[in-house]
């Protein structure tokens, strides 16, 4: 069958080439419907609990997207006439972007005061008032005294102030609404900008973040590839001088990397900041399949051998291993359609449909592209040959120390695994070249950070919240909120009584404080609400029939870990005070810091099942039960190892790094099959002993395999380039992994292999589960 | 293709209106508003009942109650007093407001609680009111003045053929840039307004059903039901114990009768 595949092949190259460039065209056609889709929401699945307890709130009160205008002055004093003039025209100006629904800034706070028996409520800069520095004083006054300002709208010296925008994205066109307001919002930075030099206007907010993930990641992919497809073509020339083989190689990796991604587009799948990282990976895979079949053909041509025959045997000696070697790699990436985020199963996906097709496109375009082409061989000097030589000399000499040594240098590595802390702070997704990270770093040195929990507290019938004793809780909550030291800012509707029930009282700072009487809080809030303009209402606060009410903290950037503590003190802060009332804490931050924990769980029946699967193929491609429980040590190790050398370097798991392992495994597997095939051909058909099919492993596949890690290394060094840490951390860990399996192979192994398997003198085929040929 | 076809039509309009009248589409939504205006002169005073149930794209619901007395007033906005039933810890809460055609309205609120009457100073009419998706503007009395207008054409309805008319807020304070209004020919009734909010996109769609007739000239609707485009929420306001020429006078609608009001 295959016989007949590689000599039609071989026969009709051009027919292949044109067939395959039409196939390849048709599935690329798909990409221009691969769009990006700017929302964090994507991480998260629609059984996530967490998400679902957020939708709920948001639908309950309103959405809380938002765009912040971190407004700095030059002379660092927002309390000017100049500077307020400006932030009360950017209000202005904020209400024409897309889908906003509300708009808070100092000018625009609603000041409410007594004159004897009339309440006054009026923007706290009235448009076109000239303002003398009496008035001055006054604004900085109230505006550094009101809770719902002071750092969150405006810093306690005065220096730096937000003008919040708050939107409503509509979600029907996921793909587009984010850059809309993204467009609108970054030309009125520009305008207010270029009007007022040494005025500076920094973007932060959840729309901003959203829109961060797309645009970081598009420009990754337009930097990244190419800088990957330069690493590919000089690793290739330098290593294996031939230009042909280059040439057909890169086309090899296009045409997966078009196929695979124009058939995401087919398959309706969004493009996201993970799985716009896997043009990067099926570029790296896609390289090995081509590696090992110039390598043999060139080894055949270099004895002697014409072109097509040469062609012909080493897609007869590949073709096992490198199917095998595919399929590995893609059950690994397969197994991410366990992660609870559904980027990461899109991620799986692709690579994986991109190495098999590169598989495909390997056994067939490629050798048609070799045939076309001119293919010269160079005689070449036996130094590599040499160098796997000593190596192998260096291992089965010293192997007594190697086994015990490499034992306790992996285990110590492995030592280390548990202490790593999981961790997903959205804001350090992005590196500091990005300008969202820097606005918001900003904020929180200047403001507050940008971590919110919303916190709804059900009284449990309708009107409850005018109750006093509801209201003397949700008061004592906010202070003792207050007092956390992870607390930047409170958004609480007890402020709001509390200074109107001031104002009902002649603007008498005693009855600063919470009523005590359900209906006169009720007529507050009544005629409050009465008086309120557009947009500035206490719907986003309240439910309809004022049953709860929503708090908002806002706090300074912290781990998950920590996150996952304040939530769990603000549960018990309920439990022990106020227990008659439902709380629920929700928030986007808090949806990340739980993710990585669920994530790992559900990637860990994921792993488990490709190792059952990956252990499976290589006990029936090794014909052997025992060395197939041996591969598991080289096959498991690295990843561990890496992690454990991940607490060295970060100490940090979030997201991106939870897929690591499974990822990994399909990866490092091919090492282990490469070394373990070759060393068992020696000891069952050359009647070696074990210290000298070690030998003859690193002879015939060392080099192939280092060449092979370093291609694999180097792709995902360059990865780990990204400015989205997600997928930097993901590419640098990768390439860890992959070295230390290397080292594994190559270290360990061989000295492990010589230690249970040396003190028989010939290999009988136990337990055999295939058939000798 | 989808711009053509409000082109045409609104070419359409103008070809043959204005061989006849020589109008513009300004002076034309003017006349238009004026005609309704006048059609609904004359009723003196009146008292109703309203409920309102508010909705959440939770689906949940929540009801106020309110009873309104209103006394048209000559050339000014009409007075109106308004005394909340429901949420029961409002009960008795009574609201007093003189609107005007231009600038502030004048309010007093009178907090049973409190015992007290407050005068709120206050430029906001675009707030919702009592929590719901009708702002204080919706529910203001209709003035001349308040709008500049374009006739835009004329479009089947429920009620046979309507006027469709821009109608743009003079006040700075308005929460729209515009509202769409449509008319009936025969009898001037609102059927439906479309608010579009600050940057000009769809807010809120308000359909009117179930128009009664009083005194053999006044329309009222039973039910005004406005729907959020934006956030999802909606309100339903329903009418009922419509009264007209019950007595009502100016004393009936002063600061002191604010407390009697329950």
């Amino acid at each position: 069958m295959k016989e007949k595949l590689f000599a039609s092949v071989l026969r009709h190259p051009i027919l292949v080439v044109l067939f395959t460039i039409v196939l390849v065209v048709l599935a690329a056609a798909g990409a221009k419907n691969l769009v990006f889709k700017s929302d964090y929401r994507v991480f998260f699945s629609d059984e996530n609990p967490q998400l679902i307890a957020y939708e709920s709130m948001q639908n309950i009160y309103n959405k809380s997207d938002n765009v912040s205008f971190i407004v700095v002055p030059a002379d660092g004093n927002v309390f000017t006439p100049e500077t307020l003039d400006i932030v009360g025209r950017m209000t202005t100006d904020a209400w024409q972007v897309p889908y906003s629904t509300r708009v808070d800034s100092i000018t625009n706070f609603q000041y409410t005061w007594a004159e004897e028996d009339d309440m006054i409520v009026e923007d706290l800069v009235m448009e076109g008032v000239e303002l003398d520095q009496p008035a001055l004083d006054r604004i900085r006054q109230i505006s550094i005294s009101e809770p719902q300002l002071l750092n969150k709208i405006v810093s306690e010296q005065g220096h730096v102030t937000i003008v919040n925008v708050t939107v409503q994205l509509p979600g029907i066109d996921p793909v587009a609404e984010v850059p809309e307001v993204v467009a609108k919002v970054r030309e009125i930075q520009q305008q207010f900008m270029a009007e007022n030099p040494g005025l500076e206007i920094k973007l932060s907010g959840i729309v901003m973040m959203n829109n961060s993930f797309a645009e970081s990641s598009l420009e990754d992919n337009a930097t990244l590839v190419p800088a990957m497809f330069g690493v590919v073509i000089i690793t290739m020339l330098f290593l294996l001088r031939t230009f042909s083989g280059t040439l057909s190689t890169v086309v090899i990796i296009a045409a997966s990397i078009a196929s695979a991604m124009g058939l995401a587009g087919w398959g309706g799948l969004y493009l996201t900041g993970p799985s716009a990282g896997a043009p990067t990976m099926i570029l790296t895979l896609a390289v090995a399949d081509c590696v090992h079949i110039l390598s043999t053909m060139f080894y055949e041509m270099r004895q002697g051998e014409e072109k097509k025959k040469a062609l012909l045997d080493s897609l007869r000696i590949n073709f096992q291993p490198i199917m095998l070697t595919s399929v590995t790699t893609a059950i690994g990436f397969l197994s991410m359609n366990f992660s609870d985020s559904p980027p990461f199963r899109d991620l799986g996906n692709i690579v994986a449909a991109g190495v098999m097709l590169a598989f495909v496109f390997s056994v067939t375009l490629f050798p048609a592209l070799l045939m076309i082409l001119p293919v010269r061989v160079k005689v070449r000097t036996e130094e590599d040959r040499d160098w796997t030589r000593s190596l192998a000399g260096f291992v089965t000499d010293k192997r007594k120390l190697l086994l015990p040594g490499m034992s306790v240098i992996m285990i110590a590595l492995i030592a280390f695994l548990p202490q790593n802390r999981l961790n997903d702070d959205f804001v350090k997704y992005f590196d500091t070249s990005v300008p969202f990270r820097q606005a918001t770093d900003f904020m929180q040195d200047n403001l507050s950070g940008m971590t919110q929990l919303e916190i709804s507290i059900n009284s449990g019938e309708s009107s409850g919240i005018n109750d006093p004793n509801y209201l003397m809780k949700l008061g004592a909550f906010s202070d003792w909120l207050r007092e956390q030291p992870e607390t930047d800012h409170v958004n609480t509707l007890s402020d709001t009584l509390m200074r109107l029930n001031k104002n009902m009282h002649a603007d008498d700072e005693t009855y600063y404080r919470l009523p005590e009487d359900r209906e006169l809080s009720a007529q507050y809030l009544l005629l409050y609400e009465m008086s309120l303009p557009y947009g500035l209402d206490l719907n986003n606060q309240l439910n309809v029939d004022k049953s709860s009410v929503r708090l908002i903290g806002t706090f300074r950037n912290m781990t998950s870990n920590e996150l996952v503590k304040l939530e769990e003190r603000i549960n018990n802060w309920f439990k022990t005070n106020a227990s008659e009332y439902n709380a629920q804490v929700t928030g986007p931050n808090l949806m990340f810091a739980h993710i990585s924990q669920r994530n790992i769980q559900s990637m860990l029946t994921g792993i488990a099942l490709a190792l059952v699967l990956i252990s499976l193929l290589l006990g029936i491609a090794l014909r052997s039960v025992r060395f197939g429980l041996i591969s598991l040590i080289p096959n498991l190790a690295p990843a561990m190892m890496g992690f454990g050398m991940w607490y060295l370097i970060d100490g940090q798991v979030g997201l991106g790094l939870s897929v690591v392992a499974g990822m990994t495994l399909g990866i490092v597997v091919d090492d282990t099959v490469h070394f373990l095939s070759k060393y068992l051909h020696a000891r069952r058909h050359r009647n070696a002993d074990a210290e000298a099919a070690v030998r003859y492993a690193f002879g015939s596949v060392g080099r192939a395999l280092w060449v092979t890690t370093f291609v694999l290394v180097c792709g995902f060094m360059v990865l780990a380039q990204s400015s989205f840490k997600l997928n930097a951390d993901m590419g640098f860990l990768t390439a860890v992994t992959i070295l230390i399996a290397l080292i594994v192979d190559f270290l360990f192994l061989p000295p492990l292999l010589m230690k249970l398997d040396g003190n028989k003198e010939k290999i009988t085929v136990e337990n055999s589960v295939g058939v000798e040929k | 293709m989808n711009m053509i076809k409000p082109i045409n039509l609104l070419l359409t309009a103008v070809l043959l209106s204005s061989p006849v009248m020589a109008q513009t589409p300004e002076e034309r939504g003017l006349e238009i508003a004026k005609e309704a205006k006048q059609r609904d002169l004359g009723w003196g005073d009146m008292q109703a009942d309203m409920l309102m149930v508010l909705r959440n794209k939770q689906g949940e619901e929540s009801v106020r109650e309110i009873r309104l007395k209103s006394l048209e007033q000559e050339n000014d906005g009409d007075k109106s007093l308004s005394v909340f039933d429901k949420p029961r810890d409002v009960k008795g809460t009574a609201f007093l407001s003189f609107s005007h055609p231009v600038g502030a309205d004048d309010q007093w609120l009178y907090l049973p609680a409190l015992k007290r009457v407050k005068r709120i100073a206050s430029r906001n009419k675009s707030g919702p009111f009592m929590g719901s998706e009708f702002a204080f503007e919706d529910l203001s009395s209709f003035e001349i003045e308040k709008y500049s207008y374009k006739f835009i054409q004329d479009e089947a309805c429920e009620a046979g053929q309507c006027f469709v008319v821009d109608q743009y807020p003079v006040d700075k304070n308005s929460g729209y840039t515009r509202r769409v209004v449509w008319m009936d020919h025969e009898e001037y009734r609102i059927w439906k307004v479309e608010f579009y909010d600050r940057k000009n996109s769809l807010l809120k769609t308000l359909t009117f059903s179930g128009y009664q007739q009083y005194l053999d000239k006044y329309w009222r609707a039973d039910l005004q039901q406005m729907t959020n485009h934006q956030n999802g929420k909606s309100t339903d306001l329903k009418w009922g114990n419509y009264q007209f020429r019950v007595g009502l006078s100016d004393k009936d609608f002063n600061k002191n009768s604010l407390k009697r009001a329950r």
